[in-house]
């Protein structure tokens, strides 16, 4: 299964994950998942409701505890010991669909609390990268507002912003725009893409095949917990292999 | 019926009443920090990963609420000087007050926090918080306003409970109020009074957890 070639390209992986299986009980959710993605590559992750996109990228910052298999961060092999999943975590960003800002601080606190909290970071310091942050997400004159009176894509933004101030190297997307009124849709789009430009390293589990098309790397498709395609988005999107990525296209572009 | 009201021993004990209202407002306020503090300690100790520590806080739960206050406190007074430990009736008042409202405290705040989105937690870890300060600085004050109300009314009834402790003899408005009663036997004067100061403070602790809520749980939600 690991041949040199392999076990060369997971050395310099910025992500590496190998034969990676997860169980919720007896049910497989994830079956024999190998991925390795370079620094600064764009991963975007598609498949079916309930393929596992979600919980392939809540195992690499160990939201989810996978039972078989290898994950590496920036060379840090994530095991289930605190200090290794503390280790990754602060090497790895995330954002979620329901945005998740915490609704009891201001936008300006909610980008502060992580730095302060987890790295030690003082309060002129965090404050200074959050407002930094926060006008690069093009919302730094909200900074003291809360989150509840914010509109959804804004608060996607502070998210973005949120998860940025703690350096990562990796930014992982669930769906960042699946919870917005469409006219949102644009701004949260356009803020990743900038991001990307900058040269993160990015998976984005989304179904905004524009933004495949245009930032992706390569595409990922799953169905059933595995990964049944892999392509970059030209091939991906005009010569599918599987019929599953076909059908699967199908519903989906024949959607919009 | 030809009774005549007198008032007089009333107002000749005022000064004595006024300083009781002032001893049940101390017991109302020392029990709740207590209860507080059991509560969010039990809730704590509820979600532990230690199953023994789990099963404690439901047996303590369980135990109290399904005994009376009157027992309890009683049980208190009287059993821990066997194990060496007196205390005055005051003290004594106050531990039974903060057990009594701190398990029904543990499971308002229970449900507080169990009605945070699990995102929150998430949120919270994926930024590289720990399990604990995730607790403390992003789930506890939403939850808590959450449960609010609640908590205020069982906090009232606490207020109301710490006439119980006049059982034990503890300095308080009810204790106080039967000294008068009982040398004056003007029982309809002293205990239409005694009603009036409870519904005092009943209000004012009202308007105290409103204060205390309007300025803590400032934040706007949806
Ligand atoms: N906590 C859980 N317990 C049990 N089963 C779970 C749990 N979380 C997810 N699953 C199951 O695992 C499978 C993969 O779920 P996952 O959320 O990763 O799918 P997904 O591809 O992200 O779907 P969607 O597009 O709907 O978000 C599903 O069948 C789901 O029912
Ligand atoms: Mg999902």
């Amino acid at each position: 299964m690991s041949d040199i070639s392999t076990t060369k390209a997971t050395a310099d992986a910025m992500i590496s994950m190998t034969g990676v299986a997860k169980w919720y009980g007896a049910f497989q959710a994830l079956n024999d998942i190998n991925i390795s993605v370079r620094k600064g590559e764009k991963i975007v992750l598609c498949g079916p409701s309930g393929s596992g996109k979600s919980t392939l990228i809540r195992c690499i910052n160990h939201l989810e505890a996978y039972q078989q298999g290898e994950i590496r961060v920036g060379g840090i092999l994530l095991g289930h010991q605190a200090k290794s999943i503390d280790a990754v975590r602060r090497e790895v960003g995330m954002v979620f669909q329901q945005f998740n800002l915490f609704p009891h601080l201001t936008v300006l606190q909610n980008c502060m609390l992580a730095p302060m909290r987890a790295l030690g970071l003082g309060k002129a310091e965090a404050e200074g990268r959050a407002r930094q942050l926060l006008e690069r997400v093009k919302i730094a004159e909200q900074a003291e507002k809360y989150p509840a009176q914010l509109s959804g894509g804004q608060q996607q933004r502070v998210a973005i912003a949120r998860a940025l101030c703690m350096r990562p190297q990796v930014m992982l997307f669930d769906e960042p725009t699946s919870a917005l009124d469409p006219e949102m849709v644009k701004e949260v789009l356009d803020t990743m893409i900038d991001l990307a430009r900058e040269g993160m390293t990015m998976i984005c589990v989304t179904h905004e095949m524009g933004f495949a098309r245009q930032v992706a790397d390569r595409v990922i498709f799953m169905a059933s917990g595995a990964i049944v395609e892999e392509a970059p988005p030209a091939e991906f999107f005009s010569d599918p292999k599987h019929e599953r990525t076909r059908k699967f296209l199908g519903e989906i572009l024949g959607r919009h | 019926m030809n009774y005549t009201l007198d008032f007089t021993p009333v107002i000749e004990g005022m000064p004595n009443l006024l300083t009781a209202c002032l001893g049940t407002f101390m017991l109302a306020i020392s029990g709740m920090l207590l209860a507080t503090v059991i509560g969010i300690g039990g809730v704590v100790l509820r979600t532990s990963k230690i199953k023994l520590l789990r099963w404690l806080v439901i047996g303590f739960v369980e135990l109290i609420r399904n005994t009376p206050f009157l027992v309890q406190i009683f049980f208190i007074y009287f059993a821990l000087p066997l194990a060496g430990i007196r205390l005055d009736p005051t003290p004594t008042a106050i531990i039974a007050l903060g057990i009594n409202g701190g398990a029904y405290a543990i499971e308002i705040i229970r449900g507080g926090v169990q009605s945070i989105s699990k995102g929150q937690m998430e949120a919270g870890l994926a930024l590289g918080l720990h399990k604990a300060q995730v607790f403390r600085l992003i789930i506890l004050k939403p939850a808590l306003r959450a449960i609010f109300p609640s908590l205020t009314s069982q906090f009232v009834l606490l207020t109301l409970t710490t006439s119980i402790a006049s059982a034990i003899s503890a300095y308080e408005l009810t204790s106080v109020s039967q000294r008068i009663e009982s040398d004056s036997f003007r029982s309809f004067e002293v205990y239409f009074t005694v009603t009036a100061f409870y519904l005092v403070i009943s209000w004012l602790m009202m308007r105290l957890f409103a204060f205390f809520s309007a300025r803590y749980f400032a934040y706007p939600v949806k």
